[in-house]
């Protein structure tokens, strides 16, 4: 496949399109045959990313949120989420595990979890401005298991 | 998400089925709550055999339901925990505050 594939979904911050954008990244992945335990740590990842834009980004509007999903050589799922919320002012902290600004209804994990499910994660932010979330992991053809 | 619950002999058991996220979150914390205060069990057991999904939001529901239970003299457990769900729990370090099954 030379053509790399991808998907772009944009869906404003409601939280009732939690569910929808992992389905959505489950379902683009589903293509490079991954294993169960390979799409629970997909979704949880999407989970994760885009409920941080719902919760954190836009806490109180709703605003636009991106969703791209994209495969690139050697089958390596790429998934992105994007806002053009309120931004981090210190991304390091942020992904510091417990580090939360959203009190007892958060546990400070989100980022750990994508971290530790995903082969790589970028976070790039500005404040006032939004937030990118970059995230890859590789999927191995069940063959060379 | 939706929830059976059971009482015997001062054991509630609430059982959660399908996704768990933040869109759920606060409405499944205030139906717990609300049990919890009713039936003042003296241990509460969440089973989570039916859950298809959960991420983050769920860690903050356990330990809020662990401390609701604490401040009534009780205690939590969390049985049958799938795959998943074991997955984000761990990462979290959950065990160390939670008794899981
Ligand atoms: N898209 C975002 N826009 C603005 N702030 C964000 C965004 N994502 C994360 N943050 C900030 O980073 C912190 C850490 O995020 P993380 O997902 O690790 O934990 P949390 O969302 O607070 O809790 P949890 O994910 O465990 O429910 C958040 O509390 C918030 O302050
Ligand atoms: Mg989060």
């Amino acid at each position: 496949m030379n053509v790399a594939n991808y998907i772009a979904i944009t869906f404003p911050s409601c939280s009732a399109n939690e569910g929808f954008a992992r389905a959505a990244a489950a379902a683009f992945a589903a293509q490079l045959d991954p294993t169960l335990e390979e799409l629970g740590d997909i979704k949880t990842a999407v989970s994760e990313a885009v409920t941080n834009a719902i919760v954190h980004a836009y806490p109180d509007t709703i605003g636009k949120i991106a969703l791209k999903a994209k495969i690139l050589e050697g089958d390596v799922l790429e998934l992105t989420v994007r806002d053009w919320g309120r931004g981090i002012a210190d991304v390091e902290k942020a992904r510091e595990p417990l580090f939360t600004t959203g009190g007892e209804e958060r546990s400070g994990m989100g980022f750990t979890i994508m971290e530790s499910f995903m082969d790589t994660l970028r976070v790039t932010s500005k404040e006032g401005q939004g937030t990118k979330v970059v995230m890859r992991r590789r999927i191995a053809k069940r063959g060379r298991r | 998400m939706d929830i059976r619950t059971k009482l015997e002999e001062q054991t509630l058991t609430i059982q959660l089925c399908g996704e768990l996220d933040h869109h759920g979150a606060k409405g499944l914390m205030e139906r717990m709550d609300a049990l919890m205060e009713r039936d003042l069990p003296r241990k509460t057991i969440l089973d989570l055999e039916q859950l298809r999904f959960m991420d983050s939001s769920g860690i903050a529901v356990i330990l809020r339901a662990k401390r609701r239970m604490e401040a009534l003299g009780g205690n939590l457990v969390v049985v049958n925990i799938p795959k998943q769900a074991a997955r984000v729990l761990d990462t979290a370090g959950l065990g160390r505050y939670v008794k899981l099954i």
